[in-house]
């Protein structure tokens, strides 16, 4: 039986050690050399006495980064990736929740790091896979470890402004990767390209399937994602088969009529997710990949990547909004409504998610953990967790979940998960700021931020980029003399988004 | 001239968009930014930007964005 995720790499390397396992536009690792380097940083890691806590990965997107993850695996510990983009008052409130001993770094975010409050060790890439790897202590470590410990920590938007860190462990990745490779029928001559980053749990989808099976994953540049043309060109220079992207990365290409000029001629399987992908961008995509499988995919972080699927197998009005689907092999969906009952057929309720994929919970705050993962209140009988999605759901009338919206502000916009109050909750820590309120615009897909104080519109989108990743950063700022309220004196957001809509 | 900044300004408003040269080699501009941008020019313009003028030397600095409308709107 497996027990830990690394035992993908071990199985692969001496089936396929020369081929390439994750490239970039100009190099590509082996898997000998994923091994052989992630089993150096182990080594050096477990020397350095750092055990089952969390290393924090402060890289650019590379090759590097992955073969990072496993190294901090392999020594018994669990990675924390940071993106080198974030602000650094957030990798503060992260670095406070974490309090890591070791950072690992890159040439070039070394010097970032500079500007951060930390006087734990780090520890620069280059020199660590100098490390001759040692038999005896990885052994050692690997018989001390169980499928049920952490293997990375990953930071997603906070309500009340501190980003929360989701545990994962060995048991619920190696559930998750088996069934989302059958279900995206990974082979070894998959070839994967990422295009979402290496700080978030969706890139599991490409990492893990490729050691799994012996395929081949490429980061994509990120710059590709402005430039349609050029990236279809990448896409089809690497022969990219299997893609797992935001809908904003696919519309980019199909709104612009970018498939017209150049057909992604390699592309069989594309899988979407996170928003919902329009029917008119839908079809422009099947025209050209009348072969094509597309794959709609559904999951919070907090269940271990997706948890819904479903293959395009009929025809859409453009009206119409493609489902989510059925959850995966062993997941089970559970609607609840709003006194804990499951719903009749086709009423909405709260998506709820059970089965072992469910995560460990949000690192040193058992406060929020405790309000999500709750008892299953269809079972009184033994203690039995479900992940509570906040989102509303139902089933249609071929029996496939809906997603019908959320229950609170959080909000999906260009693939990544933001809570409007982290970003309301940055605004009104900003001197002269008197009251703050973001709404997100479905239709043009801005979020809008009305805010009441002294300030010009250029301050407060200076502050908030020292606060806040750019993807939260408001697209549109409008000051206000005051602030509607409603008449138990909470924002008014319902007339604060007619006010919008109206214009 | 004063429309193109004008869009630009609304998105960022902290930039000078007037000096600015770099707008995509210092990812002053991001694709939800390009995506808003051509949207806004051909609201306001009237044109259709073809896809094979969505590169990055046509979106580096406002006057470069300018000369692509200017030619768009000759041809």
């Amino acid at each position: 039986m497996q027990i830990n995720v690394l035992e993908y790499l071990e199985q692969i390397v001496d089936k396929l050690p020369d081929k390439t396992a994750y490239a970039n536009e100009e190099m590509g690792y082996t898997f000998r050399q994923v091994y052989d380097y992630s089993r150096s940083i182990g080594t050096l890691l477990i020397e350095k006495g750092l055990s089952k806590e969390p290393i924090v990965v402060f890289m650019s997107k590379h090759p590097r980064e992955i073969v990072t993850f496993y190294g901090v695996i392999y020594s018994g510990n669990y990675y924390v990736p940071i993106d080198e983009e974030m602000p650094r008052l957030r990798i503060e409130l992260i670095f406070e929740n974490l309090k890591p001993r070791a950072v690992i770094c890159d040439n070039e975010t070394s010097k970032l790091l500079d500007h951060l409050p930390f006087d734990g060790e780090v520890l620069l890439y280059d020199m660590m896979i100098l490390q001759n790897p040692k038999d005896n202590l990885l052994q050692e470590q690997r018989e001390r470890q169980l499928d049920t410990d952490p293997i990375y920590v990953v930071f997603t938007s906070g309500s009340t402004g501190v980003p929360k860190g989701v545990v994962a462990c060995h048991r619920s990745v190696i559930d998750y990767v088996d069934t989302l490779s059958d279900i995206l029928r990974v082979k070894h001559d998959t070839v994967f390209g990422i295009q979402v980053p290496l700080y978030v749990d969706a890139c599991l989808k490409e990492l893990y399937p490729t050691l799994k099976y012996g395929a081949t994953a490429y980061i994509i540049p990120k710059n590709l994602f402005l430039f349609p043309l050029q990236l279809l060109e990448f896409l089809n220079e690497h022969k990219i088969n299997t893609v797992c992207w935001v809908v904003s990365a696919l519309t980019m290409i199909s709104a612009f009529g970018a498939l017209e000029k150049v057909t992604p001629r390699y592309f069989h399987t594309v899988a979407f997710g996170s928003e919902v992908f329009p029917i008119k961008q839908y079809y422009l995509w099947k025209k050209h990949l009348p072969k094509a499988r597309f794959i709609n995919l559904y999951g919070p972080t907090e269940a271990t990547g997706m948890s819904c699927y479903y293959e395009v197998d009929r025809e859409f009005a453009p009206e119409e909004t493609i489902p989510i689907g059925k959850p995966f092999k062993n997941k089970e969906i559970i609607l609840l409504d709003e006194n804990n009952q499951i719903p009749k057929c086709g009423e909405e309720g709260e998506i709820c998610i059970r089965g072992t994929g469910l995560t460990l919970g949000y690192y040193n705050n058992l406060e929020k953990t405790n309000e999500v993962f709750v008892q299953n209140p269809m079972n009184h009988s033994y203690p039995e967790l479900i992940y509570r999605t906040g989102d509303i759901g139902k089933y249609n009338k071929h029996g496939e979940l809906m997603f019908v919206s959320r229950k609170d502000n959080q909000i999906k916009h260009m693939g990544h998960r933001i809570e409007l109050g982290e970003i309301e909750s940055a605004t009104n820590q900003i001197d002269g700021i008197k009251s703050a309120c973001a709404i997100f615009e479905q239709v043009k897909k801005k979020i809008i931020l009305y805010y009441v104080g002294e300030l010009t519109n250029a301050q407060i989108a200076l502050k908030l980029k020292e606060k806040l990743p750019r993807y939260m950063i408001p697209n549109i700022i409008e000051c206000l003399k005051e602030m509607p309220l409603t008449s138990n004196g909470k924002i008014n957001r319902a007339l604060l988004k007619e006010r919008y809509s109206n214009k | 001239m004063e429309i193109i900044l004008e869009i630009l300004n609304g998105l960022h408003p902290e930039v000078d968009f007037e000096t600015c040269r770099t707008l995509i080699d210092d990812k002053i501009i991001d694709s939800f930014d390009i995506v808003s941008i051509i949207s806004d020019i051909n609201d306001e313009f009237d044109i259709t930007i073809p896809v094979e003028e969505i590169v990055p030397k046509n979106f580096n600095s406002a006057k470069a964005l300018y000369a692509m409308v200017e030619r768009l709107m000759e041809e």
